[in-house]
């Protein structure tokens, strides 16, 4: 290395040092604090001047070694070798995948937090799955899919506490019911260009959440709704002591009570879901109107000279996308026990759109990959309750700044004229 | 009428608000064609860097008119800056890729901006002691004094004043020209001998500052700010910005009056509660009936 390099990447570091400077000086080393009346400023300048160094150290290395082309080298080549092999095994991949989906549950290390974060990420996975049809498939950026989520987790709830109707029944209502406001919503505004889409679905859904605060009668406001009956095995609840005339799950199979048989229902049924909404996607892909939302994906003009009409073949995937969510949603409610508008935020909707982007629009694998990592991260920061969400923030910006596609893209059409593609 | 009347003053001066953050959504539109969601965010680093600002400002006895000018000058530099990382961290990089590919990370600078201030100055709101008091008082003969603070005509004549300074910039100078001429044709202008990639950071720190200038009013028309405000008024000016017709400069100012004005009309005749719907629903119920805003151009698709 030249001499005039080395200085002239010092210069270049001590510059991204005054930068950091200007960046952190005022927010992390004044903080302001409430004492009695009005604000006073604690100093933390020791922080300040860590991060500072950290900065001007690691944009110096990073120049010295010009390191960031052989990592970003490596990263790619990596993971592109990775998505090749996901490609080529794609089928055995998802049957070991689903296996041990299968068989988690009975895993020696397997206990409740660990099912907790499975059940967790596989709501993430049938979101991600049921989004991908509107935002993969269809091409349409849906920035309010959670609206959908609150639809059917809220008919869920409203039905199942007012009526007293099982889960069986409420579920498809509630599904019904959440690709109902789908077509409501996707009506009007399907017309409208990508971005302008993106703002109205995301109105729509800080509308829904707004509405659930105040509708104080109905939706019993900010309080939410509790006592959200738990999910029954074909009519066999999981109660130590069940009531009368009726047979609890572990007296009928003979087992010894334990709160894990409930945990691993939830855990199969939030599976089966999930998987239900797979099967479903990879079907209805290969129908005629599946078809016609890859083609609107690429190209809408050609489309419309070809005769497909846009508007409903694109309020077909929003209400189907809908109608999933709903599912999601009564799922939830059931799991919770308990709902309430913090839980359909606009932060929520962005997780889900962040799943189904950085998975890759329009892979199934993707989406699985992409849970798994981010609400892994989340769960690795647990501790440090705080920085969570700078660590989730931070991983999604670099997954698209190294590999803007996605983890697994996949453009390529499901159906072709001339079958394979050589 | 005289409620009216107040109601209209008060939308006006938070229209303007609205007004100068949408500018910086509708720029960052125009010339690289994405949603910069961190652009609330911004406008929320700005409000703190400001109130920071005040307090040491305030210990030090200073006449408030400097005070005003230090802080305007300091909160406007500051937030520049993170304007411009963000812009060479998260969107340099992703230029030239597939659209959505920008929003994405956007969506996640912007998670990254809000729990970093969340943590460096904690999650409790900050409120601040009002800086401004007093104002003109009109229709004193009847039942309802209109009342325009000083603070309303101190804002809305910053906004005027900007607004002149930013269009004389955009008009008339060789940055603003490059600027334009980015909009219409990267490629062409790259080949012209223009600098594209620092027009488009310029563009940014002028977005940010301009953002900064209304977080600044934020905090002195609430007195009270948290880690939080800029997710609302974020989506609330790119409404705004939608509304006018993206990528349009005086729409942008146009559609945040409009918001501003809906915004409190509809809290002082309907419902509080409902404020922000009104804002969503009217929002929709536009871009039904003129697609491209107000003031946008209609947009053709070439084959």
């Amino acid at each position: 290395m030249e001499k005039q390099d080395i200085i002239k990447s010092f210069k270049d570091s001590l510059f991204t040092g005054l930068i950091a400077l200007a960046l952190f000086g005022p927010i992390v080393g004044l903080r302001t604090a409430s004492k009695g009346e009005g604000l006073f400023i604690t100093p933390q300048w020791g922080v300040v001047f860590l991060l500072v160094g950290l900065c001007i150290l690691g944009r110096f290395l990073i120049n010295i070694n010009s390191a960031r082309r052989k990592e970003f080298k490596i990263f790619s080549t990596l993971s592109s070798k990775f998505s090749s092999i996901t490609e080529d095994k794609a089928k055995h991949f998802a049957i070991t995948g689903i296996l041990f989906a299968l068989v988690f549950p009975f895993l020696p290390f397997t206990d409740r937090y660990f099912m907790d974060v499975a059940i967790m990420i596989l709501t993430y996975i049938m979101l991600g799955w049921g989004l991908n049809i509107v935002v993969g498939l269809a091409g349409l950026l849906d920035l309010g899919y959670v609206a959908f989520y609150a639809v059917g987790a809220y008919s869920y709830a409203l039905i199942a506490t007012t009526f007293g109707w099982s889960f069986w029944i409420c579920l498809p209502l509630a599904g019904l019911f959440a690709a109902f406001f789908g077509i409501l919503l996707g009506f009007p505004v399907l017309r409208l260009r990508g971005d302008y889409l993106a703002i109205v679905t995301l109105g729509f859904g800080e509308i829904i959440r707004i509405i659930l605060i105040n509708w104080y009668e109905v939706t019993n406001g900010p309080d939410g709704i509790t006592g959200i009956p738990r999910p029954s095995f074909f009519g066999l609840p999981f109660k130590r002591s069940p009531d009368e005339g009726e047979m609890s799950f572990h007296t009928f199979f003979g087992l010894e009570y334990s709160t894990m048989h409930r945990i691993i229902f939830l855990y199969y049924l939030i599976l089966i879901l999930a998987l239900i909404t797979n099967y479903f996607t990879l079907k209805i892909r290969k129908l005629p109107v599946g078809r016609a939302w890859e083609a609107l994906r690429e190209d809408e003009i050609a489309c419309k000279s070809l005769g497909v009409n846009p508007t409903n073949t694109k309020l077909t995937a929003f209400a189907i996308g809908a109608m999933f969510g709903g599912f999601a949603g009564s799922f939830f409610a059931t799991r919770q026990a308990f709902i309430s508008p913090e839980s359909f935020t606009f932060i929520e909707s962005a997780i889900i759109v962040a799943i189904v982007v950085l998975g890759g629009m329009g892979s199934q694998t993707g989406v699985v990959l992409a849970s798994i990592f981010l609400i892994g991260i989340t769960e690795i920061f647990r501790d440090l309750e705080q920085y969570r969400m700078i660590a989730f923030g931070g991983a999604m910006v670099l997954i698209m700044v190294f590999k803007p596609k996605g983890i697994l893209a996949n453009r390529k059409p499901t159906i072709l004229m001339h079958g394979d593609k050589n | 009428m005289e409620y009216f009347i107040q109601q209209l003053v008060n939308g006006i001066t938070l229209g303007s608000i609205y007004g100068l953050i949408a500018i910086g959504y509708t720029m960052v539109y125009g010339i690289i064609g994405m949603i910069n969601f961190a652009h609330g965010d911004i406008f929320m680093i700005g409000a703190f860097v400001a109130l920071i600002s005040f307090i040491i400002f305030g210990l030090t006895g200073v006449a408030l008119p400097i005070i005003l000018l230090l802080v305007l000058l300091i909160a406007m530099i500051f937030t520049a800056c993170y304007g411009w990382t963000v812009e060479k961290l998260a969107y340099k990089p992703l230029r030239g890729s597939f659209r959505l590919a920008p929003l994405i990370s956007a969506l996640g600078m912007s998670i990254v901006l809000q729990n970093y201030v969340q943590v460096a100055q904690g999650a409790r709101v900050k409120p601040m002691q009002p800086l401004f008091s007093g104002g003109l008082e009109f229709f004193k003969n009847s039942e309802f004094i209109v009342t325009v603070s000083y603070l309303q005509i101190f804002i809305v004549v910053l906004t005027i004043i900007l607004m002149g300074i930013f269009t004389y910039l955009i008009t008339k100078t060789d940055l603003g020209r490059a600027q334009r001429a980015c909009e219409q044709d990267r490629t062409m202008t790259a080949l012209l001998g223009i600098n594209v990639d620092r027009t488009i950071s310029i563009t940014f720190i002028i977005g940010s500052s301009l953002a900064s200038v209304a977080g600044m009013m934020f905090v002195l028309y609430y007195g009270v700010i948290d880690f939080y405000i800029g997710f609302l008024a974020g989506i609330k000016a790119f409404t705004a910005a939608v509304l006018g017709g993206i990528g349009s400069l005086p729409g942008a100012m146009l559609g945040g009056l409009l918001i501003g004005l809906i915004e409190t009309m509809w809290s002082g005749y309907v419902s509080i509660e409902y404020k922000d719907v009104a804002a969503f629903s009217v929002l929709i119920v536009v871009l039904i009936f003129f697609p491209t805003g107000f003031l946008g151009k209609p947009d053709i698709e070439k084959v």
